[in-house]
C-alpha cells in the first residue's frame, strides 16, 4: 500500500509524490495534521475520506477516536463536543449530509471552536443527484465558517493542512471543498509533505474543574456582539489566509490569477472546473483574444479586494444558484462589479473545454447576460 | 451543585434532581434547550457549580460523546453527563439511539415531566394516556413511550428510573451512575406543577402518589438484570397500591377523565408492567 511510503515521506522532512484522488489527498493530510477525534456519517461521494481515515485508525498509522454517528447532525454534535474539550477534530460531508448538519455548522461557528470539515460538493435534491454542483457548500456562506474551494488534488491536500492552521489561529472552522467525482474521485499526482502546524490553539477549553456556562440564553446585545465579533474576525482570516499561503503549496491565497495581467475580459469561477476554463482561456489566447482567469479559492472571507480591482467585462460562471442568479454572480455583483452570469454544471452536467470556449466566446461577442447553459 | 435563587419555576422537579448532582465526581453537564437550559442559569450567569455546555436539542448525546472521547484523549477524568428532558429525548432520539448502541461512556439523564414544558405544555411522546396538553385539547390519544425499556432493549450499561419524590433513591442512583462506566440512562419521573396544574407545594405529593398507584415504576437494570428498587419494590403487588384515581384527580391535566377513562388508563398501567415484568428476575 502507498501508505507505508507516504507515512516515510513526510515524517523525515521529505516529500514524495504519488497518485492520490482528492479524497485521498485530503485523508492523507488529515493523518499528518494528527486529529484527536474524527466523526463520520458516510455520504457520496465523501465516503472514501473517513473510509481512509477510519483504515488509518485501524492500522495504527493514525492515533484518533473515530465515532461512527447515526447522522451527519450527530457527525457535527460529536466534533463539536470534542473541540470544546480542546481536541483537535474533522469531519467530512456532501449535499444532504451537509444540510442535516446545517443546524450544527451555525452552532460550531458561534461558539468559535476550530474545526475542518472536507465538503465533496455534490447537488441538492429534490430530485435525487448524487453528482457535482455547489448548491451544497454555498449554503454555508451566512454561518460564519471559513470557506475553501480546491481546484485539484495538490490543492485539496494543501489547503486542509492550512484549514487547521488558519481554523485553530482564528477560532473559526474552515470547510474546504472539492468537487465531487471530478476531483473526489480522480487521481492525480500529489507531492506529500508535512508543513508542520502547531499544536492544538483555541480560545477557550472546558474542563470538570471550570465552573462557567458555555452558550447560556443570552438577552440584550451579547448574542449580537457574538455574531459581529465572529463576523469581523472571519473578515481578519483574509490576511493569516493571505500570510500562512506560501507555507501551504502557495496558491495565491484567496484567488488565483490566470492570465490577468492585460485580460480586457475577465472569468470569475471556483472549483474544479477552473482547470478545463484555463484550457479554454489558452485556446482564446490563441485566437488573440485578451481573456483571463480569476479563481476564487474562498468564498469566505469573500475575495472582495481581488474582485473589486478586477477591470475590463467580467463573466461569472457559477456551478449553484439562488434564485435566477449564481451564487457567486450574487456575490461578485455585490462588490460593485456588474457582471455577467451563467449558471452551468448544475447536477454535475458536464461541461468541457468547448462548452468553455463557447461560453467565453459569446461573453467577449456581447451575447451575455444571464444566462442558464442548458 | 445548583445556587439558591436560581430561574426555576416555584415547586420545580428539576431543579431538585439538580442538585442530587453532587454524587456524581467530576460533572460536565450537556444540556439542550428545555426548561434545564433556563434553570442553569441565562447568560452572563450560571446556577450552577459545575461546568455547563448549552448544545441544541437533538445533539446532546453526540456532544457529550464528543467531549468524552477528547478528555480520554487528552488524559482528562469527567463524568460528562447529557442532561435533557423528554423532548429533547423525543428529538434526538436518534442520538440517544447511537449513543446507547455505541455505549458512549457517558450519563444520560432524562429528567421528564412529560410534556413540552419550556414552550408551553405541548404533547410529547411521554406524555401520559389522555392528559391534557395545549396540543391535544381533549387528552393524549397516542401512545406513552417508554424510554427506560427502550433503553434496556439496547442493552445499555446501567439504566434506572428514578423520581423526585424519592431524592434518597435518586441520589443513590446518581452515585452508583458515577461510580460505573460505559453508557448510563437515568429516566426520572419529574411532576411539573404548572403544566401538570397542581399546587407547587405538592410536587413531592404527587410524584409519591404516581410510585404508590403504579403509574411510575421504580427499577434498575445493570449486569443483564432487572432489580425493583427502593420504595418501589412494594407497588410490583398490584394490592399495595393506592387507586390510580387518587393520583389522577389531583392534576388539572386529568380533570376531564370519567370513571371509564380512569378504567381504560389502569389498563394500560398493567400492560406496562407486564413488559417491566418480563425483564424483571424478582
Amino acid at each position: 500500500m502507498q501508505g507505508d511510503l507516504q507515512t516515510k515521506g513526510h515524517r523525515d522532512g521529505t516529500r514524495v509524490r504519488v497518485l492520490l484522488t482528492s479524497n485521498e489527498a485530503i485523508a492523507e493530510a488529515v493523518r499528518i495534521a494528527e486529529p484527536e477525534v474524527i466523526a463520520a456519517y458516510p455520504i457520496t461521494p465523501q465516503s472514501p475520506i473517513v473510509e481512509r481515515l477510519a483504515e488509518m485508525i485501524a492500522s495504527g498509522d493514525l492515533r484518533a477516536s473515530f465515532v461512527r454517528v447515526e447522522s451527519e447532525h450527530s457527525a457535527m454534535a460529536v466534533i463539536h463536543g470534542a473541540a470544546t474539550a480542546g481536541a483537535r477534530v474533522f469531519t467530512a460531508t456532501s449535499s444532504h449530509g451537509l444540510a442535516y448538519m446545517y443546524e450544527m455548522c451555525w452552532w460550531i461557528a458561534g461558539s468559535r471552536l476550530p474545526a475542518v470539515m472536507a465538503v465533496a460538493t455534490r447537488s441538492i435534491g429534490a430530485p435525487w443527484n448524487i453528482h457535482g454542483d455547489h448548491t451544497d457548500i454555498v449554503l454555508l456562506r451566512d454561518t460564519g465558517w471559513i470557506i475553501g474551494m480546491a481546484e485539484t488534488a495538490q490543492e485539496a491536500f494543501d489547503m486542509t493542512l492550512q484549514a487547521f492552521f488558519v481554523s485553530e489561529e482564528v477560532n473559526i472552522p474552515f470547510a474546504v471543498g472539492i468537487d465531487a467525482f471530478t476531483m473526489s474521485h480522480t487521481a492525480e499526482v500529489v507531492e506529500i509533505w508535512n508543513p508542520k502546524i502547531p499544536e492544538r490553539r483555541q480560545a477557550y477549553r472546558v474542563l470538570p474543574t471550570d465552573r462557567f456556562a458555555v452558550n447560556a440564553v443570552t438577552m440584550g446585545k451579547a448574542r449580537m456582539k457574538a455574531r459581529y465579533d465572529l463576523a469581523v474576525d472571519l473578515e481578519n482570516s483574509a490576511k493569516i489566509i493571505e500570510k500562512s499561503d506560501a507555507e501551504f503549496g502557495n496558491h495565491g491565497g484567496l484567488v488565483e490569477k490566470y492570465r490577468l495581467d492585460d485580460a480586457d475580459y475577465v472569468v470569475v469561477m471556483m472549483g474544479g472546473w477552473c482547470g478545463d476554463a484555463k484550457d479554454a482561456i489558452d485556446v482564446l489566447r490563441g485566437e488573440g483574444y485578451k481573456i483571463g482567469l480569476l479563481r476564487l479559492r474562498f468564498l469566505r472571507p469573500f475575495p472582495k479586494k481581488a474582485v473589486k480591482e478586477l477591470s475590463g467585462e467580467v463573466l461569472v460562471v457559477d456551478k449553484g444558484n439562488s434564485d435566477i442568479r449564481g451564487v457567486l454572480g450574487i456575490e461578485v455583483s455585490s462588490c460593485g462589479i456588474e457582471a455577467k452570469n451563467v449558471v452551468a454544471g448544475i447536477g454535475g452536467v458536464d461541461v468541457g473545454v468547448e462548452d468553455f470556449c463557447r461560453i467565453f466566446k459569446n461573453f467577449v461577442e456581447g451575447r451575455i447576460e444571464l444566462e442558464w447553459y442548458l | 451543585m445548583i445556587l439558591p435563587g436560581n430561574t426555576s419555576c416555584q415547586g420545580c422537579p428539576i431543579s431538585l434532581a439538580m442538585r442530587c448532582l453532587d454524587e456524581i465526581e467530576n460533572p460536565v453537564l450537556v444540556i439542550p434547550a428545555g426548561c434545564s437550559t433556563v434553570v442553569a442559569g441565562l447568560h452572563p450567569n450560571s446556577a450552577m457549580k459545575i461546568p455547563v455546555i448549552h448544545v441544541p436539542f437533538a445533539s446532546t448525546n453526540a456532544v457529550a460523546c464528543g467531549l468524552k472521547e477528547a478528555y480520554k484523549r487528552l488524559g482528562v477524568e469527567a463524568n460528562v453527563i447529557a442532561w435533557m428532558g423528554d423532548g429533547a429525548a423525543d428529538i434526538g432520539f436518534a442520538t440517544l439511539s447511537a449513543s446507547a448502541a455505541r455505549r458512549d461512556d457517558i450519563i444520560t439523564v432524562v429528567v421528564d415531566n412529560e410534556a413540552y414544558m419550556n414552550t408551553g405544555t405541548q404533547a410529547s411522546l411521554s406524555t401520559f394516556w389522555k392528559a391534557k396538553t395545549t396540543t391535544s385539547p381533549l387528552g393524549k390519544g397516542d401512545e406513552k413511550r417508554d424510554l427506560a425499556l427502550i433503553m434496556i432493549a439496547h442493552r445499555a450499561d446501567y439504566v434506572a428510573t428514578a423520581t423526585v419524590g424519592y431524592v434518597e433513591d435518586l441520589r443513590r442512583k446518581f452515585r452508583r451512575a458515577g461510580e460505573l462506566k460505559g453508557f448510563r440512562f437515568i429516566h426520572i419521573h419529574c411532576p411539573c406543577p404548572p403544566g401538570w396544574r397542581f399546587p407547587s407545594e405538592k410536587t413531592i405529593e404527587i410524584a409519591r402518589k404516581a410510585v404508590a398507584s403504579g403509574a411510575w415504576a421504580l427499577f434498575e437494570y445493570y449486569n443483564g438484570k432487572l432489580r425493583f428498587s427502593g420504595v418501589g419494590k412494594r407497588y410490583v403487588d398490584k394490592g399495595n397500591r393506592i387507586s390510580l384515581a387518587d393520583y389522577l384527580r389531583s392534576q388539572g391535566r386529568f380533570e376531564h377523565l370519567s370513571d371509564e377513562d380512569i378504567n381504560e388508563l389502569e389498563n394500560a398501567i398493567e400492560k406496562e408492567w407486564e413488559i417491566i415484568r418480563k425483564f424483571s428476575n424478582d
